[in-house]
């Protein structure tokens, strides 16, 4: 069985340039994003390492999605750029997986689990065409390997919490993707899902993927990843876990909201005309 | 019956027209855009009022015109005010929806004061009147129909990916927005080719209520749009001939009423989503578990006097979980007929088969309660209530497993004895199947 994960690297390679090794996976610069007049990020610099696997951590309204989203293209920042393998995002769509939150879509959506993770297979179908055998067996394939085959043609709402992530997680295997994106993979699954959902990471780090997720649990985060990512509004601070996933930095990541640094964000986004943004296609 | 060439053609547009709002409202409804469409439906009017004072025809297709480009302008106002206002969705829709239509409204009335305004008909845009249509009418609902339907075959799997999950068809490089509005474009052109037959005020019925209907019956978005074109090309047809035999009565309404029957029959009957089910599943659980119970009483009461299968009196069965005598000698009843127990006027005794059914029950909920003490570590006055529920619920399986994780306990932790399974005497569920 041709498992996805043994499939030739990123299918856009062939026809771009191969990025040069030390190259980051993620490059972004000066990235300021906000919703209305709702500032979500504030001047973050940081590149992510090729081939880890990288955890975004930080309290609630950090910007740990938006960071996600502006690596996808899906938000339009204020300022700065982001750069994915060297290129703007919009050359890099095939190389990028994504998974994202479970509770952002209907999981009482007249699918199948199968259906579902053929959709990571869209991207390379192209308008009209309809996906076929070759597809559904590739799906199977990626369900087999976060190990529910048997409940492919399962309605997507009889799925346990920890099976629907399971989807999502296969989905994006569908893409075969060189980096993969995933936002909260761990919330709300069961002890097997979680282990599970581990040793696929560590799988896609031993094929030299990079996987960035946005994690909670701050007790697993030396222990699930190699590289971690502190954020509230600004980047606190970015390393190897190691040397960054410090006391020091977790205090100055949680401990102290702030304050100054948002209102001004607020006032100054008021006093600058309300700027529209936040929306995927606006110019 | 035989029917009339202008009542055949009738038929034909209404039927084509259930078709295509059955498919597009499918869509609408998975996307949450119910409302949506409504707004949509209402704000046609003033175009086709605009449209008819312009050009002063009775001809379709410019007040069709009009129609369209209302009621794209109607949502366009909606979507706006959603972006770059305060309000929120279901207030945007609200406001935008009675504005347009009391425009609308304003200029029918001025329009039916004009010389020619009596004559214009437009008042069946309201309620519709499907008797009124022409064979151009209906070419022009077929051939739009026909665009609509193409469309959707087309499109099907980038409308799947938009109705599913937008933002991942984002990331996958797709252009979400032209493919929203391209759902949009459908919506409207479904509304418009609706307008004279269904008439905009219960348009949304017309596109909601198939698909809603549909959607009790089937899993599968592909059998979901079969269904909902099926329900609503019936129900148009129905509902066309009950508004002609009917005092002629707006055919709108007539439509409206006979696929709100179908959605209540399908909310109530279909399997597994369906209400009726639903309660009688409930109340053969509730009826298990009352029979268990009561075998598991008289177990225990058998326990208690060291005496296995011993008569326990009425009163002392009565006093055990507050039930009346009647309850009590129906349950009897029922269960001496499945062989579980014997009656007399004294009182009751479980029969060997009762015995080893009631056995199982006490056995599960023992487990149950040392899976608790032991494994979550809950003190012991709480592990009762929840292994009451338990012991209905766990399957033979789970018995079995639960048995070899805790290494085949004894005695539960209040130290009463667990029973061991007799031999094939005691069926895996006693009673599943027997009520």
């Amino acid at each position: 069985m041709s498992l996805a994960l043994e499939a030739p690297l990123a299918p856009a390679a062939s026809s771009t340039a191969a990025p040069a090794l030390l190259e980051p996976a993620i490059e972004i610069h000066d990235l300021t994003v906000a919703y209305g007049t709702q500032p979500v990020l504030w001047d973050v610099d940081v590149a992510l390492p090729e081939g880890r696997l990288i955890a975004i951590v930080g309290p609630n309204g950090a910007g740990k999605s938006t960071l996600l989203k502006a690596s996808l293209g899906l938000v339009t920042p204020l300022t700065g750029w982001v750069k994915v393998f060297g290129g703007p995002v919009a050359e890099r769509r095939s190389w990028i997986g994504y998974v994202p939150q479970r509770e952002s879509v209907d999981w009482d959506f007249p699918t199948s689990a199968l259906d579902v993770v053929t959709m990571g297979l869209y991207g390379g179908l192209g308008w009209f065409r309809r996906p076929g055998k070759a597809q559904r067996e590739r799906a199977l394939a990626c369900l087999e390997q976060v190990g529910i085959e048997d409940l492919a043609h399962r309605q997507i709402s009889q799925l346990s919490g920890g099976q629907q992530q399971r989807v999502f997680l296969a989905r994006a295997l569908a893409q075969d993707a060189r980096l993969y994106l995933m936002d909260e993979p761990f919330a709300g699954v069961d002890a097997t899902t979680e282990r599970a959902i581990l040793g696929l990471l560590q799988q896609l780090r031993r094929d030299g993927r990079t996987v960035v997720a946005v994690h909670h649990d701050l007790q697993t985060v030396s222990e699930y990843f190699d590289h971690v990512v502190l954020l509230n509004l600004r980047l606190v601070a970015a390393g190897p876990v190691e040397t960054t996933f410090t006391p020091e930095n977790l205090q100055r990541t949680y401990g102290g909201r702030l304050t100054v640094l948002s209102q001004t964000a607020e006032s100054l986004l008021r006093s600058g005309g309300r700027p529209r943004l936040g929306d995927e296609e606006r110019p | 019956m035989s029917l009339s060439y202008s009542a055949q053609v009738v038929l034909a547009g209404v039927s084509l027209l259930g078709v295509a709002g059955g498919v597009v409202g499918s869509f609408a409804l998975l996307r949450r855009q119910s409302l949506l469409s409504d707004a949509l439906a209402h704000a046609a009017l003033p175009g086709v009022c605009v449209a008819f004072l312009l050009t002063e025809s009775k001809s379709s297709l410019p007040l069709l015109v009009g129609a369209l480009v209302s009621g794209l302008l109607g949502t366009l106002a909606v979507t706006t005010l959603v972006r770059r206002s305060r309000l929120k969705a279901d207030s945007a829709i609200g406001v935008v929806l009675s504005v347009f239509f009391a425009l609308g409204i304003v200029l029918l009335t001025r329009i039916q004061k004009l010389p020619l305004g009596n004559q214009s008909g437009l008042d069946k845009y309201l309620f519709g009147q499907a008797a009124t249509l022409m064979p151009r009418d209906v070419a022009t609902i077929g051939a739009l129909t026909a665009v609509v339907l193409l469309l959707v075959a087309f499109f099907y799997k980038e409308l799947k990916l938009l109705c599913f999950d937008r933002e991942f068809g984002a990331s996958l490089g797709w252009p979400m927005r032209r493919i929203e509005l391209l759902l949009v474009f459908l919506l409207v052109t479904v509304v418009v080719v609706g307008l004279q037959a269904v008439g905009v005020v219960l348009m949304v019925a017309a596109l909601i209520t198939p698909a809603a209907a549909a959607r009790q019956w089937t899993d599968r978005l592909s059998t979901l749009l079969l269904l909902a074109a099926a329900i609503g090309g019936g129900v148009g047809v129905a509902g066309t001939l009950i508004s002609a035999s009917w005092a002629n009565a707006p055919t709108g309404p007539a439509i409206v009423v006979v696929s709100s029957a179908v959605l209540v029959v399908s909310l109530l009957f279909a399997p597994r989503r369906g209400l009726v089910w639903a309660r009688l599943r409930a109340r053969a659980l509730a009826r298990r578990i009352r029979r268990e119970n009561l075998l598991k009483d008289l177990y225990l009461e058998g326990e208690r006097r060291a005496a296995p299968g011993a008569l326990v009196g009425w009163s002392d069965l009565m006093g055990q979980r507050g039930q009346g005598r009647r309850r009590l000698s129906a349950l009897a009843r029922s269960l001496a007929a499945s062989g579980l127990l014997a009656r007399g006027s004294e009182g009751v005794r479980l029969t060997a088969e009762g015995e080893a059914a009631a056995r199982e029950l006490v056995r599960r909920h023992r487990l149950w309660e040392v899976y608790l003490a032991r494994r979550l570590e809950l003190p012991l006055d709480h592990v009762h209530r929840d292994a009451e529920v338990m012991e209905h619920a766990l399957t033979e399986s789970a018995v079995a497993e639960l048995e070899e994780l805790l290494g085949w306990p004894e005695r539960d932790p209040h130290g009463r004895p667990i029973p061991r399974r007799q031999g094939l005497a005691a069926p895996p569920s006693p009673l599943r199947g027997a009520a």
